[in-house]
C-alpha cells in the first residue's frame, strides 16, 4: 500500500467494510473527534497543558450507582467480619515510589498515567510498517491476526446480528486509552513492552488515524488522547443478569 | 466405533483429528493438533494372568496406566490458543491438574517462585509486596471450584447441528474443576488498609501479554482467593504459577494468571479484554460489559460422540453441571428430545460454584432417542434453550453459551451431536 490516504487506495477486496475507515461519510455525522462535551473538535498536537482530565462519562459501566455502593459496603463490613478474628500479620515489604512505578503501566479511561511524550500519525505510520504490518495488515484490515480499523456505516453496531463487520477500534472499542495501555504493555508481539511512550503515542495516533478518528497531520499526546470520544462509546451497558427465571 | 473402548472411552487419534477437522472451517487460520504430533503406539501389553508374577517396585512419581491415555486438544499451537479437557474420559468432579484446560494469551511463562512478588497499591493505606513465602504464611483456604472460558461453546452455539461429530471435550472442554488453595484477598486487602471508596481493582499478570483486568471491590469482599495451590500442589505453570486470582463462578479471564500486581481505584481501567474482547453483543446495538458471572449449564458427557452404545438395555446417562451462582438445585434428563423430562441423581459432594455429577438410569428400547440435560440453580435459574438465548442475546452474540444441548442416539447406538 502507497502512502496515498484517499479512499481510492482502498482495494475492491476491503469493499464495504474499509469503505467507511477510508472516507467516513459526513452523513453519519459520526463526531469523529469529540470533545467531552460533544462537540466535534479535531484534536492537534500539543493542547494547553493546562486542561482538567476528562470527567468520566456518567453512563460508564462500572461507575456504581447507589444500590451498587451500598451492596460494597455490606460485602466489605462482612468480608472484615469473617476476619476479625485474626491478628494483623504484618506480612511483607513496604513498596517504594519507585518499586510502584517499575510496574504502575495502566491507563485509565480519563487518562490517569499516561506518561509524558507525544507521537505523530506520521511517525506513527513508519512505526506501523516496521513493526505491525505483517500481524494487521497494511491499513489495519488484520492479516495473521486481527483488524484493527474499520467503521460500520452510520457508526452502528449491529454485532450480535450481523457478522459481515469486523470488531475493530474503530467500530467496536469504547475508549482510546485502551488502545495506548494494551499496545505498551503486550505489543509487538516479537518484543512485548519494548515500545518507548513516543512510539506508543505515535502508533495510537496511527490506528486512530486509519480508523478515520485523526487526521493525517495530527498528534497525541497524554492531554489530547483521553479527550478523543469513540465512536462505540455509548454502545456498552452494565450487566443485568441476576439469576432467577428470566433469561437475559 | 467400539474400539474406542480399548482406551476407555477416548476417541482415538484418527477420530480426534477428524473433529478437528470437522471444526476447522469455523475457526481461521492454520489447525494443527497435539495429537497430530504423537505417532500412534501399539496397544499396551500386560501379562495372560497378573498373579503369576511380582509386580512393579514403588516409584517416587506416579503415572497413568500405560492403558489410560487421556488427553487435552490442542487446536492451534500459537501462543494465544487454548487445549481443552477431555470431560467424556472424566467420572467424579476432579479435573486432574494435566486435564485442566488451558488458555492463554501469550504464552505460558516460565516464572522463578523465588524472585516472585505480588504489589498491592492504589487505594491503600499502606502499599506493600509480598514474596510466595509470605503468601503461604498466611491463613490459607481451600475450596473445590469450577473455572469456565466464557466463550465455552461458542462453536455448538452458532453452528447448531452442523458439526455433529463434536465430542463434549470439543464442544465444552474449556471448563474444569479443581481444589484451589490461597490466601482470601480480603485479608491481604486488610492488610494493605485498602480503602474504603476503592470501587475496582487491576489485576495484572506476568506473563508476554502482562494480562489486565478490572474486578468488582466487592469479588475481593466475597470470596476471591490469592491461589498458589491445585489440587494439593503448586499450581501448574498453564494455571498461573506460582500464583493466579481466582474468582469463582466468574468468566475464566477474569481470574488472571501469574498474578504480580493489584491496583485499588475508584472506577474501572477498561482494559482491552474487558472492552474488545469480553464482552456480549446484544440486540438493540448495545453490548453488555463486566459480564463476569456464569449461567447455570449443564453437559451430558455420556453417552455423547464418538460413543457408541453395545445395544439396548440399562445405560446410565452421566454429565456435569454447574452455576456461577451458587448450588445446582436440579438436574433433568429427557431421553424423548425435550417432550418430557426426569430428574437425574446428584452425586454428592454437591457444592456452590463446583462441577456437580449427575446421573439417570436409563432404559434404552433400541430406538433413535434424543437425549438433553438442563440444569436448575438456586437462584431458580432454569437452563435455556438456544432459542430463548437467541432471542435474549442475537445469532452472534460471543460469550457466555450455556444453552441446552442435545445428542442423538442411533439405532445403531452411534451417538452425534444433535444441536
Amino acid at each position: 500500500m502507497g502512502k496515498s490516504f484517499l479512499p481510492a487506495s482502498c482495494t475492491a477486496a476491503a469493499a464495504l467494510w474499509l469503505l467507511s475507515a477510508c472516507a467516513p461519510e459526513p452523513s453519519t455525522g459520526s463526531a469523529v473527534v469529540a470533545a467531552e462535551d460533544g462537540a466535534a473538535t479535531p484534536v492537534r498536537s500539543q493542547p494547553a497543558p493546562s486542561l482538567p482530565r476528562p470527567e468520566l462519562h456518567p453512563g460508564m459501566p462500572g461507575l456504581l450507582n447507589g444500590a451498587e455502593l451500598e451492596a460494597l459496603h455490606e460485602a466489605r463490613e462482612r468480608g472484615l467480619r469473617d476476619i476479625e478474628g485474626l491478628p494483623d500479620f504484618g506480612f511483607g515489604e513496604a513498596a517504594s515510589p519507585e518499586r510502584i512505578a517499575a510496574w504502575d503501566i495502566d491507563i485509565g479511561p480519563d487518562g490517569e498515567g499516561l506518561p509524558p511524550g507525544s507521537g505523530s500519525v506520521e511517525r506513527g505510520e513508519t512505526l506501523y510498517r516496521l513493526q505491525c504490518v505483517q500481524c494487521h495488515g497494511a491499513r489495519g484490515e488484520g492479516s495473521q491476526f486481527e483488524a484493527l480499523a474499520g467503521r460500520v456505516p452510520g457508526d452502528r453496531f449491529p454485532f450480535s446480528e450481523d457478522r459481515r463487520y469486523p470488531i475493530t477500534v474503530g467500530s467496536y472499542w469504547p475508549y482510546a486509552t485502551t488502545l495506548f495501555d494494551y499496545i505498551r504493555r503486550a505489543m509487538p508481539q516479537a518484543a512485548p513492552g519494548s515500545l518507548p511512550p513516543d512510539d506508543v503515542y505515535a502508533l495510537t495516533a496511527f490506528i486512530l488515524q486509519l480508523n478515520g478518528l485523526l487526521e493525517s497531520g495530527d498528534s497525541l499526546d497524554a492531554e489530547s488522547l483521553p479527550r478523543i470520544r469513540m465512536p462505540a462509546r455509548d454502545r456498552f451497558v452494565r450487566d443485568d443478569r441476576r439469576g432467577g427465571p428470566e433469561v437475559r | 466405533m467400539a474400539k474406542n473402548r480399548e482406551n476407555g472411552g477416548l476417541p482415538s487419534r484418527r477420530e480426534l483429528l477428524a473433529g478437528v477437522v470437522g471444526t476447522a472451517a469455523v475457526g481461521a487460520g492454520a489447525v494443527a493438533s497435539a495429537q497430530q504430533a504423537d505417532a500412534p503406539k501399539p496397544r499396551p501389553r500386560a501379562p495372560e494372568d497378573p498373579t503369576k508374577m511380582q509386580g512393579l517396585v514403588p516409584r517416587p512419581l506416579g503415572e497413568r496406566s500405560a492403558f489410560e491415555t487421556p488427553r487435552r486438544l490442542v487446536r492451534v499451537l500459537e501462543p494465544s490458543s487454548s487445549s481443552r479437557t477431555p470431560l467424556q474420559y472424566l467420572q467424579g468432579i476432579v479435573t486432574p491438574a494435566d486435564l485442566h484446560f488451558e488458555r492463554h494469551h501469550a504464552g505460558i511463562p516460565n516464572i522463578d517462585p523465588e524472585r516472585y512478588e505480588l504489589l498491592i497499591h492504589g487505594m491503600v493505606e499502606r502499599p506493600q509486596t509480598f514474596t510466595l513465602a509470605d503468601l503461604k504464611r498466611f491463613p490459607a483456604e481451600s475450596k473445590l471450584r469450577f473455572l469456565e472460558c466464557s466463550g465455552n461453546g461458542g462453536t455448538a452455539f452458532q453452528n447448531q447441528g452442523r458439526f455433529p461429530n463434536m465430542s463434549p471435550q470439543e464442544m465444552d472442554g474449556l471448563t474444569s474443576t479443581s481444589e484451589w488453595t490461597g490466601v482470601p484477598l480480603k485479608l491481604l486487602f486488610r492488610e494493605v488498609g485498602a480503602r474504603p471508596e476503592a470501587t475496582w481493582f487491576l489485576a495484572e499478570g506476568m506473563d508476554a501479554a502482562v494480562m489486565t483486568r478490572s474486578v468488582p471491590m466487592k469479588k475481593a469482599w466475597d470470596d476471591a482467593i490469592v491461589a498458589y495451590a491445585q489440587n494439593g500442589e503448586p499450581l501448574r505453570p498453564e494455571q498461573g504459577y506460582p500464583v493466579r486470582l481466582f474468582l469463582p463462578g466468574w468468566e475464566g479471564n477474569a481470574s488472571v494468571k501469574w498474578l504480580r500486581r493489584l491496583d485499588l481505584s475508584d472506577r474501572p481501567f477498561m482494559t482491552r479484554e474487558e472492552t474488545s474482547k469480553y464482552t456480549d453483543p446484544l440486540p438493540g446495538e448495545k453490548a453488555r460489559m463486566f459480564s463476569f458471572g456464569m449461567d447455570a449449564k449443564s453437559l451430558i458427557t455420556f453417552p455423547t460422540f464418538p460413543e457408541r452404545l453395545g445395544g439396548p438395555g440399562w445405560w446410565e446417562i452421566r454429565g456435569i453441571a454447574w452455576t456461577g451462582r451458587g448450588l445446582i438445585t436440579r438436574v433433568e434428563i429427557s431421553t424423548d428430545g425435550g417432550d418430557t423430562w426426569e430428574d437425574a441423581e446428584l452425586q454428592d459432594p454437591v457444592l456452590p460454584k463446583c462441577h456437580v455429577r449427575f446421573r439417570k438410569l436409563w432404559n434404552w428400547d433400541g430406538r433413535g432417542a434424543t437425549l438433553l440435560s438442563r440444569a436448575t440453580d438456586e437462584t431458580g435459574y432454569v437452563q435455556p434453550t438456544r432459542d430463548a438465548l437467541l432471542a435474549a442475546r442475537g445469532s452472534y452474540t460471543r460469550y457466555h453459551y450455556n444453552q441446552i444441548r442435545s445428542w442423538r442416539v442411533e439405532s445403531d447406538g452411534q451417538v452425534f451431536f444433535a444441536g
